[in-house]
């Protein structure tokens, strides 16, 4: 584990680059860590996403998938894919200071 | 992914999402119409999507149970002919074996929150994949377009999928 700068914060890494300490992060740090992806604004619908996958991450201990996003989140599939192009399990996951998603599904 | 547009934040470790690779694309043949061939096709054509590579999916021979509306509700798993089941084969043919081995499996399946076939196949849809019939199959189970889900793009013969998988990764299921 390494520490990394974001927005002059000196937060914890994993090897890829994303945080490990879910409380380092804050709300004020997520448009910096979009910023850094190539998501230059984050939206209502964006904000809807990431304290979705916040707050279920405290009751589960794990970073929800797209479908639990969907379905849980009420947050439609296709709108994820707009919101955080190509990728949006990884990308959510990253904007909100939480691991990659663990399950396939 | 560099960030050195930004000299403040120059040192930062961010991950690599692989945007710029756009011409990665797979294509999955599903040929078998039970419930556990389905799963396998379905499950690895969610994780492409959701690495942002091209997808699509062709179903021919029995895997068009599949997307077929009156079939796809209901795939059966068996353990005749399956002996990773680990269970004596005779048992297979006593009357509601199937039925019961149908009903342990979509049970483990929603234990893992992984949604049924029909629903799965919507969610993909939702994210991209491109769902494609196959023409000779389509006409030898004398079925008409209509008959097939609404997410299918299209009944298309196999030269045209070949045509459509140029340069794709394919993975038969």
């Amino acid at each position: 584990m390494s520490t990394t700068t974001i927005a002059n914060r000196d937060v914890h890494v994993n090897d890829e680059g994303f945080m490990t300490e879910y409380d380092e992060w804050s709300e004020d740090l997520a448009p910096h860590l979009a910023a850094a992806i190539g998501i230059d604004e984050l939206t209502d619908d964006h904000w809807k996403a990431i304290r979705f996958l916040r707050d279920d991450f405290v009751d589960q201990q794990e970073t929800a998938t797209l479908r639990r996003v969907t379905k849980v989140g009420g947050i439609p599939t296709k709108q994820l894919f707009v919101l955080f192009p190509k990728k949006p399990a990884k990308k959510m996951a990253y904007v909100a200071g939480l691991p990659k998603p663990r399950g396939c599904v | 992914m560099t960030i050195t547009d930004h000299p403040s934040k120059a040192a930062a470790l961010v991950p690599d999402f692989g945007d710029e690779e756009t011409d990665r694309k797979m294509c999955f043949i599903c040929s078998k119409g039970t419930l556990d061939m389905a799963y396998p096709a379905l499950i690895m054509a969610n994780g492409a999507l959701t690495e942002g590579v091209e997808t699509h999916i062709f179903f021919t021979f029995w895997g068009l149970d599949m997307i077929t509306k009156k079939t796809m509700h209901d795939l059966k798993f068996t353990i005749l002919g399956n002996p990773a089941t680990h269970m004596p084969q005779g048992l297979g043919g006593i009357p509601g074996m199937t039925a019961m081995a149908t009903k342990m499996m979509k049970k483990q399946i929603a234990e893992l929150d992984v949604p049924e076939v029909p629903e799965f196949l919507e969610m993909l849809s939702d994210m991209g994949a491109h769902l494609w019939a196959c023409r000779m199959s389509v006409d030898m189970m004398d079925l008409d377009e209509d008959e097939l889900m609404d997410r299918v793009e299209d009944v298309i013969n196999v030269s045209e999928f070949i045509e459509l998988s140029n340069d794709a990764q394919i993975v038969f299921v």
